[in-house]
């Protein structure tokens, strides 16, 4: 009985956040250019997407933006990780808290602050102004990830490399950067997604002439947003979806072999 | 510390700059577009416009819907990690992927699809005149607004709830269990203080963005309920009072900080709690 009331809990949960994702494939598929009437199946979205020049546009300045925002935001994280592990707590401590303000930051403020930054200093909004104002908001992602996993290391592998002869570049490539490489990768993966999804700093520090993808779906809201959009996001989502699916088997089959292997050990 | 590893240090002096240039001099161009005046000289007179009544209104309902789409978004929270919690060992990543997985769509566009669930002839309607029932008006109401603002920050909350209830050992719950207290005296005595921090820390996480949207009362709101959020983007768009704008975001950063000091107070709380259970 108590088992039934859970799963039922947990099924009106996943109705309601499954609910409008549900809504936009179905949009994906209906003939109809308005939202709320369903004319017949189409696959003509599908087609459409790869002429729509605005979409491929907004679609190729998110993911360029993304691409650079991550790894400069994960370049600065790990030289200020490294260089934050020599210091003392409460340095370290204020270091931490400067850092985490865009994160407690609304987004509204962040935007606004960044947008009147860049005005006051003379710079014109658009691509480089994004960009920027993206490395803002994923570094602290980009820190949570990384100085975590340098400060908890172990500073004697990079002495026995420099004693046994190795430059502070060749110890820093041979021995530290392989013990990093899990959180480097998270950090880039973090600050890509925080930048690809963002909207609300991209639209304060824009400027005219230029969309991501997200300022592209805006803009489209107020007039219908076309189509070709939520064939887009239907192929993003199947693309994630898979990539869990992926996930979980190899998660399974891990499991299943550590099993093996200690039950082999018991043996 | 030895010589070769702190003359590291200097790698942080880029964040420095960094820091100073991008994340504590923007804010205060917020401080300064907030208090000067057309000449550049100070003023408080925008500071003052922010205490009108229809200023004031709309903060007031910001808070208001803000504190209960974080109550709404508490409650459904809770019972459903504990859930997740008792499953952790079965099934338990499936389940958890599935609540992630929302996530990847663009909010905008969910956002949007709730439109077209809420809206006058939208799916809820469609589904209700089909039974032969009235209609309910719910789209461009407050409590459109309240649905969209849970959709979209549902998931703040059951992260860190999650982890904070993951974390609480099985044995102090049998514990409870076998000096006789009943479900609801565990949860109560047990384990509501227990996820404390999970609790106050998902909250934030929820109140902030629901208390600074501009988007969902966008669609959801359909410009008849006007949040905080809508004001001050409608002061840098479109009536380009900025600094009424900025003035409007200090009010929202004095809300940010109380929420920081309450989650650092909570911390700073369970760590001396532990530290005496340490020394004891």
């Amino acid at each position: 009985m108590m088992q039934k009331v859970k799963n039922l809990y947990l099924g009106v949960i996943v109705a309601f956040l499954y609910a409008p994702i549900v809504v936009l494939i179905a949009q994906s598929f209906n003939a109809s250019r308005y939202r709320g009437q369903w004319t017949g199946f189409t696959w003509e979205w599908y087609e459409k997407l790869v002429e729509s020049e605005e979409i491929l546009n907004a679609f190729s300045n998110t993911l360029t933006i993304g691409v650079t925002s991550a790894v400069l935001a994960t370049l600065l994280a790990l030289i200020t990780a490294l260089g934050m592990r020599q210091m003392g707590r409460q340095s370290r401590m204020f270091m931490r808290g400067l850092a985490n303000i865009p994160l407690l930051n609304a987004d509204i403020v962040t935007g606004i602050s960044l947008m009147l930054l860049f005005l006051g200093l003379g710079l014109r909004l658009g691509y480089d102004t994004i960009l920027l104002a993206h490395i803002v908001i994923s570094l602290p992602y980009a820190m949570l990830c990384i100085l975590p996993q340098v400060l908890s290391m172990d500073n004697v592998w990079y002495e026995a490399a420099r004693d046994l002869g190795a430059t502070p570049l060749q110890a820093f490539r041979k021995v530290i950067l392989p013990e990093l490489t899990p959180g480097i990768v998270a950090a880039f993966l973090l600050s890509f997604a925080m930048s690809a999804d963002d909207f609300i700093v991209t639209y304060f520090t824009k400027g005219a002439g230029i969309e991501t993808l997200t300022t592209e779906i805006y803009a489209e809201l107020k007039l219908g947003v076309h189509p070709e959009m939520y064939a887009l996001s239907t192929l993003f989502f199947c693309g994630v979806l898979v990539f869990a699916v992926l996930l979980m088997l190899n998660y399974k089959v891990i499991t299943r072999y550590r099993q093996a292997e200690k039950r082999g050990q018991a043996r | 510390m030895n010589e070769r590893l702190s003359s590291q240090r200097f790698l942080a002096l880029p964040f420095g700059l960094w820091s100073v240039l991008f994340i504590v001099l923007p804010l205060f161009f917020v401080l300064w577009n907030g208090v000067k005046d057309v000449d550049g000289g100070f003023t408080l007179v925008h500071l003052q416009t922010v205490l009108q009544w229809e200023y004031l209104k709309a903060l007031g309902l910001s808070v208001e819907l803000a504190l209960i789409s974080t109550f709404i978004c508490l409650v459904l929270a809770y019972p459903l990690c504990l859930i997740l919690r008792e499953r952790k060992e079965s099934r338990g990543l499936l389940v958890f992927l599935l609540f992630l997985l929302p996530l990847w769509m663009n909010s905008l566009l969910t956002t949007m699809a709730w439109q077209t669930i809420l809206e006058k002839h939208g799916l809820i309607n469609m589904f209700l005149q089909s039974l032969g029932l009235s209609e309910v008006h719910i789209i461009n109401t407050p409590l459109a607004i309240i649905i969209g603002m849970v959709y979209n920050f549902l998931p703040y909350m059951v992260l860190p709830l999650y982890v904070a209830l993951n974390r609480i050992d099985n044995s102090i719950i049998e514990a409870a269990r076998d000096l006789g207290a009943n479900h609801y005296q565990t949860l109560r005595r047990v384990l509501l203080p227990l996820s404390m921090p999970g609790i106050v820390s998902g909250s934030t996480m929820v109140f902030i963005p629901a208390l600074t949207t501009f988007v969902i009362s966008a669609l959801l709101g359909g410009n008849k309920v006007l949040l905080v959020g809508n004001i001050i983007e409608q002061e840098f768009t479109a009536a380009y009072d900025w600094q009424l704008g900025s003035a409007l975001s200090m009010v929202l950063m004095v809300f940010i900080i109380l929420n920081i000091l309450l989650e650092a107070f909570t911390d700073n709380g369970e760590k001396s709690r532990q530290a005496r259970k340490g020394r004891a």
